[in-house]
């Protein structure tokens, strides 16, 4: 089956900027808005966030974002509700990303089911380890066309990138240095992982994302990946005040692109 | 063996190891050191001479008489209050920090609720001359500030978790957030039987010395290694995996599990894991949660910081579901009661957590010719301004 994630690195010889933001925040119906205003901004790719309660591999911007969402009365379910014609206006790949217990609570099934009748491409859930997914969801998310979108780190042997490659689909998220999300990567210091990862001759293309954070970041990360992706970044610009979701998603991108 | 882990790191349906991928090295390593290490001579050889001529070991199993002529059954108590530190939490501090320095760790980082558990790993960081980082809720470190000085002297920096609910949940996020930006100098001193495998049987096998010495001293003083019963409280469980430890396969000895429920299990103001709690995960375990139908974790309630914990431990989580272990739960008020009645009658102070299991022989019909031991898990003199406080 056509999947949107796979094709769209089938088809584009660009650098793909791919976004996160937290679903519920700033405001519990921003959501159809943000995700216009980035497709309009010619981004490549949306990971919309599921907020949890407990984000272990997220730093403080998302975390006190996602306390907002869920204080706004974000859940999963509400979520699908707000993304139910989503494909009539965005024709962009999208991703859900978020923990795995709010998932497993609403069913897993029942979660590839709502994903595929709304049109999500594909998930990244950091807690969900590679030997529970190959064992228990791979299948599952198969039958439903979704993505798994695994992540790498500069600690992962190379033998175990092989393997998180061979069960992947869509992209690998290449984190980019130890840490959580948000804090500014020294891109100059990375450059040796990246080139390794590069050099590894992957099937899956490579995403590099934690802490890009503007033109530099986003142009050093991406000499060697397909692409970057902007998460507590995108979340400090919207929270900023005083002009429009419109307007400062229109300042971020112009912040971030050069010729995408 | 139907109550040890797995190969895969599960009790039945719960446990595993559900981290993000910034942790697999670090928890891999050690995964596959941790039973190899602890089995080893030299290591054992340590860990038992840090146990007894530093900590303190063997602790007493106490008879106490005057418990036991008013509940009419033969009552012992395992004297963990009487470890250095003042609480069972030094055994896995201890079997830690050898294991931290097997794997050539340099920096050690915790998580402490009370402070209990962050005293016991800042008392071994320096015996070992290791750097001891310890987060601690913002909410905790106002509430518990002796523990923070005694941390501080023991050459400690703590941390406030600024996150969330402020206490013990997020103070373990932070410890962990901290484990992934130091992935390769860092060893994680987890407080409990929690978090993903190999913690929670790796924790569980330090505190089994307390079972251990159980049998011995039962053997000793009864002619028989069996009680009839052992009772401990559940936060997230490690003095009662110790206690419950070397019984597990012989169901002749019956268990029970004392989680404390606040102010009532049905007053949305309660930490009973094992009634309100649905299979979830949390801190990279599956296992009892509480948590909302969306699957956010909820933050529970005790007056017994040991015990306000949203989850329990997977070893726990396996008992409550086989039956093996009977779980009961304590209300604050029956908790405090308890303190008041072990200070008169025995001369003992028990910490608020200890004093739910003690709480539980008031709720139970005794024939008469019963052996019980009661794990008291920690001493109370952290509590003393909450036993002020209460005093009718």
């Amino acid at each position: 089956m056509e999947n949107r994630i796979t094709s769209l690195f089938q088809e584009t010889e660009d650098k793909v900027m791919s976004v996160y933001f937290t679903a519920g925040f700033p405001e519990l119906n921003d959501t159809m808005e943000i995700l216009t205003n980035l497709q309009d901004q010619g981004v490549g790719l949306v990971e919309i966030g599921i907020p949890f309660s407990d984000p272990l591999a997220d730093g403080e911007t998302i975390q006190q974002s996602s306390e907002v969402a869920l204080s706004n009365g974000m859940t999963l379910k509400f979520l699908f509700k707000q993304l139910k014609d989503v494909r009539s206006t965005i024709k962009i790949p999208l991703i859900l990303m978020g923990y795995l217990n709010p998932i497993m609570q609403y069913g897993v099934e029942q979660f590839c089911k709502d994903c595929k009748e709304v049109g999500i491409d594909g998930v990244i859930l950091p807690d969900l380890p590679l030997a529970e997914y190959v064992a228990d969801y791979k299948a599952l998310f198969d039958s439903y066309g979704i993505c798994n979108v695994c992540l790498i780190t500069p600690q992962t042997s190379e033998e175990r990138i092989r393997l998180i490659d061979e069960h992947s689909s869509g992209f690998i998220y290449v984190v980019s240095s130890a840490s959580t999300t948000g804090s500014k990567l020294d891109t100059s210091g990375q450059e040796g992982y990246f080139k390794r990862i590069e050099a590894m001759n992957l099937k899956n293309p490579l995403m590099i994302g934690f802490g890009i954070l503007d033109h530099e970041t986003f142009t050093n990360a991406t000499k060697h990946a397909n692409g970057a992706i902007i998460g507590s970044e995108f979340i400090r610009v919207v929270k900023e005040e005083g002009s429009s979701l419109a307007e400062k998603i229109e300042r971020f991108a112009n912040k971030i692109k050069v010729t995408i | 063996m139907k109550f040890q882990v797995d190969e895969n790191g599960y009790y039945g349906q719960f446990g595993g190891a559900y981290i993000p991928e910034m942790l697999y090295p670090n928890v891999e390593e050690l995964k596959n050191a941790y039973v190899g290490v602890i089995e080893s001579e030299a290591f054992q050889k340590e860990f038992m001479h840090l146990l007894k001529d530093y900590a303190g070991r063997p602790s007493p199993l106490f008879h106490a008489q005057r418990l036991s002529e008013k509940y009419g059954a033969k009552i012992y108590l395992k004297r963990e209050d009487l470890n250095h530190t003042g609480a069972h939490k030094i055994n896995n501090t201890i079997g830690q920090i050898l294991m931290a320095e097997h794997l050539g760790k340099k920096r050690i980082i915790a998580e402490t609720g009370a402070g209990q558990h962050g005293v016991a790993t800042a008392t071994v960081c320096a015996l070992k001359g290791l750097e001891c980082i310890v987060y601690m809720g913002e909410i905790d470190i106002e509430r518990q500030a002796p523990n923070v000085e005694r941390m501080r002297l023991l050459g400690a920096e703590v941390r406030p978790a600024k996150s969330g609910s402020r206490t013990l949940k997020d103070a373990t996020n932070e410890a962990i957030r901290d484990w992934i930006s130091n992935p390769t100098d860092t060893f994680y001193i987890i407080g409990s039987v929690v978090g993903p495998h190999p913690y929670p049987d790796m924790v569980a096998r330090f505190q089994s010395v307390i079972s251990k010495e159980i049998k011995s001293q039962m053997l000793e003083k009864e002619g028989t290694e069996n009680p009839s019963m052992l009772i401990a409280c559940v936060g997230g469980g490690s003095n009662a995996a110790g206690t419950f430890y070397h019984y597990l396969d012989d169901e002749s000895v019956k268990l029970i599990a004392v989680e404390a429920a606040g102010l009532g299990i049905d007053s949305g103001e309660s930490a009973a894991t094992s009634v309100l709690g649905r299979p979830g995960i949390i801190h990279g375990s599956k296992t009892l949660l509480m948590q909302t139908e969306d699957g956010q974790i909820v933050e529970p309630y005790s007056i017994s910081a040991g015990l306000d914990y949203p989850g329990v431990g997977p070893l726990h989580a396996h008992l409550a579901e086989t039956g093996r272990a009977e779980f009961a739960s304590v209300t604050d008020q029956e908790a405090l009661d308890a303190v008041y009645e072990l200070c008169k009658l025995e001369g003992i102070i028990p910490a608020l957590e200890s004093a739910h299991a003690l709480a539980q022989l008031k709720k139970m019909t005794f024939k008469g010719d019963e052996v019980v031991v009661v794990c008291l898990s920690g001493r109370g003199d952290k509590d003393l301004a909450t036993y002020i406080k209460h005093k009718k």
